[in-house]
Order: structure tokens, then sequence, then C-alpha cells
């Protein structure tokens, strides 16, 4: 254990949010993340791109904890701690939070009554008092007045018949209430309209913090124009294959995926 | 019959009372021999200081019955009942309980815990020993004998008349003979004519016209003055323009060893009157392996007898091995109402055959059903209704929306409508859907830091929304508490 966390401190001596080692994960016979390693230091932004298959969504769920994925190699250091057989639920009152690319709809619960379960779920499994109605109200409020959320949206029942971009905020509400140490957000761009992107971008960069770390998982450079990266990694065939600066998106955009997938697939 | 020893010997368990503490339950004296015939019938009408005419009226159901076969339509299986194995009578207060909650399994405890119930209320459901003659000490204490009193007291004020159905029986003859067996008839089916033959006991309900009861009318509050029995009979009048809405069973689950129920439920509403009956049924479902548990075969119907009338069925249920029931409305006068509002989960090895009737013969009468059954564990799970329009019946309207929801994939839901219509002008909607928690509906919540028993229980509330808000408050909160611990174990 001694050894695993020298490994996931830096050079600083601090201890990284996320340290992913060698990591490999299957479905059934099928083989999806082929030794995964990334570091995502305390406080920065961190996007993956790489191609459809490649395996980003994948990730995101092993990450959070997903069941049907078998780990059979590797390690997940979340906070220099050894995640892989914690479960889901954990790993969120931890401090995981994952912005689903497909929102799931629960009919006749409202909105607000799923955010209140969601937050004393989370408190009470970190041993935390349960909130108050009226302080559980007055943070609902001033979160989403933020992101556009109307009264209107937080009664009617979670994500059922919500735009793509109601969705989307809506996810974004939940993190910004639930405070988590990393998010992860998945294909958070698709399916929104400009205004919607940049409705939703600057919620998410509102919830920047020092203390807080974001890995963004995206197809398309366009997102990457609203929150900017201080890391860009290139994902193909289960692997992170490049990493650098935000100028890797740009150059990824002019040239397409092709070089990628053709090189990991020899 | 082994089905019947299972259920004995199971309840014995959950009592733990002789085996652990080396008693013997003993054979009550007040107690008629197993079997049924004309003597049985006759010696359960003298018991009860019947007049002459209730016991002819019980023997002419009784020699209909002997001419009558159980019926096999409904999607339910069970080993065949021998009905002469069964007692027919036996005073309630004389079975030995356990001497206190110590005794009392502490599973039963738990859940009792879980449903918030008062300590005095967990003895008396547990039937621990005399703990319904304590009561009234208990109450002088937290002066609960006043709420009684002061309940029976504005009740009689309002003219309303609310008791025993043996009571009224000897009390009311004229109105139980001008209103029993006039929605359910003695003919009616296999159970409802047995019923007819030996019922034990039930209410009475009489609101006279023009009245509005002034509170919700509640079996509870007669749990510990008598022991219904398996044979329960309740008849309910609400005369012109009256209003009463009565509550039915308990959320706990209660103690009882007879596992045949057979219950009837005759409603009638006159012109402009309102009834609204709201049923929490929590039997006990058997083992794990699905042995012991009650088989619940109930008639319930309500007659919409006058023009303007109302009747609002409403029931959550979660318990009983076997449920076998289907609450009815007859919409007989001109623009009469019918609803059915039902949440039926099964889990376990439970099965559930249950849905509505809605006959529609006035003119412009409307119907409402609204059906949301969930199915966990080995369970089956069908919703069985029929909506009929008689030629005369202008201008019927029926919506109906009937939900299922699986849990896991090893148990059945199933959806038999019928629908007949003789009316030109009738319309009549079904909608349906079959859904299942889906594992990524699952994965969403834990994700939120939700565990699977809270995420299910979100769920399932979110599913059975519409039926809950048609429950009174006080019934509401018990009922979500309820389907959740129902449904404990059936993720993961």
């Amino acid at each position: 254990m001694t050894a695993v966390r020298s490994v996931a401190a830096g050079m600083n001596g601090q201890i990284k949010m996320l340290s992913i080692k060698n990591l490999h994960a299957s479905v059934g016979d099928r083989e999806i993340l082929r030794g995964v390693n990334l570091e995502v230091p305390t406080g920065e932004v961190h996007a993956i791109m790489g191609p459809n298959g490649s395996g980003k969504s994948t990730l995101s769920y092993v990450l959070a904890g997903r069941d049907g994925y078998d780990i059979t190699d590797g390690s997940i250091l979340f906070g220099g701690e050894e995640i892989v057989e914690t479960p889901a639920e954990e790993r969120a009152a931890k401090g995981i939070f994952l912005a689903f690319q497909y929102p799931l709809e629960i009919p006749g619960v409202a909105t607000m009554t799923f955010l209140k379960a969601a937050m004393n779920a989370q408190r009470k499994a970190r041993g935390e008092a349960e909130l108050t109605t009226p302080d559980f109200m007055r943070r609902v409020k001033v979160a989403a007045e933020k992101l556009n959320v109307t009264q209107e949206m937080l009664r009617r029942p979670l994500n059922v018949g919500f735009s793509g971009g109601e969705k989307k905020r809506n996810e974004i509400l939940q993190m910004a209430l639930l405070e988590p140490k990393l998010a992860i957000l998945d294909e958070t761009d698709s399916g929104l309209d400009i205004d919607a992107l940049k409705t939703v971008s600057d919620g998410v960069n509102a919830l920047r913090a020092p203390d807080r770390s974001m890995l963004v998982i995206t197809h398309y450079q366009r997102l990457l124009d609203h929150i900017v990266p201080d890391v860009v990694h290139v994902m193909a065939a289960g692997r992170i294959v490049r990493s650098g600066g935000p100028e890797l998106a740009l150059e990824l955009e002019a040239n397409g995926y092709a070089d990628y997938v053709g090189a990991a697939a020899a | 019959m082994p089905a019947v020893q299972e259920t004995v010997d199971q309840v014995r368990r959950i009592d733990v009372d002789q085996y652990k503490y080396g008693f013997v339950t003993d054979i009550e004296s007040d107690r008629a021999p197993k079997g049924l015939s004309e003597d049985i019938v006759r010696y359960i009408s003298a018991k009860k200081n019947e007049p002459e005419w209730m016991l002819e009226w019980r023997l002419e159901a009784y020699r209909r019955w002997l001419t009558m076969t159980e019926p096999t339509w409904a999607r339910v299986h069970y080993p065949k009942i021998d009905f002469d194995d069964l007692y027919y009578y036996s005073a309630p207060k004389s079975t030995k309980g356990p001497k206190s909650l110590d005794e009392v399994d502490p599973e039963l405890l738990a859940t009792y815990e879980k449903l918030g119930i008062p300590l005095r209320e967990r003895e008396i459901l547990a039937g621990v020993e005399g703990a319904s003659d304590r009561r009234v000490a208990v109450d002088a204490v937290f002066d609960s004998v006043s709420v009684v009193t002061t309940f029976k007291e504005e009740l009689k004020k309002a003219g309303v008349i609310f008791c025993a159905i043996s009571e009224a029986i000897r009390e009311y003859p004229d109105l139980v003979r001008k209103y029993l067996g006039t929605v359910v008839p003695t003919t009616d089916n296999f159970y409802a004519t047995l019923n007819s033959a030996v019922f034990s006991d039930g209410s009475f309900v009489y609101v006279p016209e023009g009245v509005r009861c002034p509170m919700e009318l509640s079996t509870y509050f007669r749990i510990n003055e008598r022991n219904t029995g398996q044979f329960e009979r309740t008849l309910i009048i609400a005369e012109k323009g009256a209003y009463v809405s009565y509550l039915e069973g308990c959320t706990a689950p209660m103690r009882d060893e007879n596992q045949l129920h057979a219950a009837v439920v005759e409603l009638v509403a006159l012109d402009d009157a309102e009834i609204k009956y709201s049923t929490v049924q929590n039997w006990y479902p058997g083992d794990k392996d699905g042995k012991g548990g009650i088989y619940n075969f109930v008639t319930k119907r309500g007659d919409c007898r006058g023009d303007r009338s109302k009747i609002s069925w409403t029931q959550v249920e979660t318990g009983s091995a076997i449920t076998w029931k289907y609450p009815s409305c007859i919409l007989r006068g001109d623009e009469s109402q019918g609803e059915f509002y039902s949440i039926a989960v099964s889990n376990g090895y439970q099965q559930v055959d249950s849905g509505t009737k809605m006959i529609h013969l006035g003119k412009n009468t409307r119907s409402r059903i609204i059906s949301k059954g969930i199915a966990a564990g080995r369970s089956d799970n069908t919703y069985r209704g029929l909506v009929s329009a008689h030629r005369k019946a202008s201008g019927a309207r029926n919506f109906t929306n009937c939900d299922s929801l699986l849990i896991g994939d090893q148990c059945g839901a199933h959806t038999v409508p019928y629908i007949e219509s003789k009316n030109a002008s009738a319309v009549f909607e079904h909608e349906a859907t079959t859904s299942k928690i889906a594992d990524d509906q699952l994965f969403y919540c834990l994700q939120r830091g939700l565990t699977s028993e809270e995420a299910v229980a979100l769920i399932v509330n979110g599913f059975v929304k519409d039926v809950i808000q048609q429950l009174p408050m006080e019934f509401a909160v018990e009922a979500q508490k309820l389907i959740s611990i129902s449904l404990e174990g059936s993720v993961g």
C-alpha cells in the first residue's frame, strides 16, 4: 500500500485526485479497456477524446463502478485509495460524480425529490446529518438559478419529457448540489444546440475549483472551446495513446482520428 | 390437509410460543368442530343470537353452496382446499398468544419498527396475551380512550351507524334485511356463497340522508374489540346525498392462523351519495419458499343505485400468498361514477389475480381504473378487469390505465382486460404498459449515492404515485413505507 501511495503522489508529494494504472476491463469475452494509464491531479480539468468505440464511455462507467464490467487487471486510485472493489453508491459518497450522456428518466418522482434523496443518501453514507428542508431548498434555489432551471422543471418527474438541453442542465445541477471531488462528464455536449451548450459549459466552468478535478469525455472539439482543459488525452482501442495541451484538441479536429485508429490497431 | 397444516405450523413458528417455552396451544373449548354442515351453520347463528330470518338466509346460502364448484379461471395455483378440514367458528379471544413482545419473532418486530407502529399497538398486532384487555388501562394514561369515545359520540350526533354487523342484525334488522345480499347475492359465486352461510362478523355502516360522515371510518378503531376472523362481512349504505370514507385493514402483518379468507363487502350508494372505500392488506404471504401464507378470496362490490352516485375503491395489496379480488362497481344510476385505484405488490412466491368490474347500466355513467401491479421475486401478478356497457347505457365512458412493473427476471405480469359494449355511444379507453426497473435506471440512482434498496423504493413510489394520492393522508404515508418493505431484498 505504501508503495502504491508513493506512486500516486506526484513530484510535489501531493496525492493525485485520480490515478489509473494499467487498467484492463472486459464485458464477457471482449476486452474494452486494454491498459489505461491516466493521472488527473487535484484541481485540473482533463479531456479525453477519441473515436467511437475507443472505450471512452466504458472508462467513465468503470470509474463510477457500474456492474457488468470485469476488471481483469490494474488499479484505480481515488485520492490515493484503491476503489476497484468499491460499490458505485460508496464511490458517489466519496465524491465521484458522473454526468450521463443519456440521463435516465424516473416517472412519478419529482426532480426535487430525487435531488433531496441523493444529497441525503450521500450525507448519510459520510456520517453527516441530513439536510433540513429549508437548507435544502435554499441550496437548490441558488444552484438552479445559475443554470436556468425553473421551479416548474424541479417539480416535474425526473427527466421525463425534458428536452436534451434540460436533461443536461439537470445533470450539471446535480453536480453543483452534490459537490463532487471528481466530476466525469460523458459526452455532455451531445444533443445540445449552441445556446444550451453555452449554458451548460458556463455551469461547469463555475464549478471549477482548486479542490475539484474534472474528466471531460467528448468526441468533438467544440465543447473544449467552452470548457478549456489543462490536458487533452487521446484514447484509441482501449488505451490512452497521446497526451498534450489544449492545442491537441485543435489538431484532432483538423486531422481526425484516422492516424490513431490505425496505429492502435497495429 | 398439508397446505392448511403448513400455515398453522408457520404461524406457530413465527410466534415461537410453544416450542421455545414448552407451551402447547390450548384447544379452545368454544369452537365448532371441523367441517361444514347445516348444524354448523345453525351453531354459528345461535352463537350470535341471530333472528330466525338470518338463519334461514344462511341455510339457503349453504344449500346453494353445496351445488357449486370452486372457480378455476384465475391465474393462481394452489393445492385443493379441503373445506371439511376447516374450522368455521371459533371464539376469538381464547387463543393463547405470546406473553410479551420478548417472545415474538424479532423479524416481525423489526417490521413494526420500520412501519413506526407504537409499542402498545405492536403488542396487539402480534397477539400478545392480554394486550387488548390492558388497553383500557393504558389508554387512560395516554388519554386515547377519550379519542374513541369522542369518535363514537360524534358519529352518533351525526346519526351515523357504525357497528359490528352481528350487532346490526340484532339492532337494525330492517336495514340489514333491506340491503344485505342485494349487491352480492347469496348465489353470486362459490366463495361469496360460502361467506353468506358462515360469515363470522364484519362492519355495518349506515349514513343517513344528506349526512357527510364527520370522520374517516376505520376498522382499525375496532381492531382490539374483536377478531373478525376469516369470513368477514361488511355492508355500507350511503343514503341520498350522504358521504362516507371507510378504511379497511392495517399495514402491519397480523397474527392469523386462518389460511382461507373469504370476505364479502357490499356498498350501496343512493342518489348523489358517495362512498370511498380504501384497503391496505398485508396478510402473511408465506415463507421464503412460498409455504404457508393466507389465501384471500374476496368479493367486493359497490352498487351505484342512485343517480349521480359515486363509489371509489382504493386498494394497496402487499400480503397473502394468493389474492383473488375484484372490487367492482355497478353503475346503475344515471350519471353515476365508479373508480378503482389499485396497487398490487407481489414478491417471493405470491400470486395475485386482481382487478375490477365496471358495469355500466345507467346513462352517462363514467368509470376510471388505475391499476399498478409490481411483481418481484418469483411472483405472478395478473390484472383482470371487465368494462361493460349495457344497451341502455348511452354515453358511458371508461378510462383504464394498467401498468405493470417487473423487478428481476423470474416474476410475471399479466393483463387480461375484457371490454364489452352493447351501446354504440359508449367510449372506452384502455392503456397498458409493462416496464422493468432497468439496470441503467438503477445504476443512475446508485451513481447519485442511493443504495439499491433506496433506489427501488424511489422508483416504485414514483410508479404508484397516482394511486397513493387517492388514499387518505394517514394511510398514504404508511402505504408507501409498506410497499418499500414488501420489496426489500428484491434487487441485488
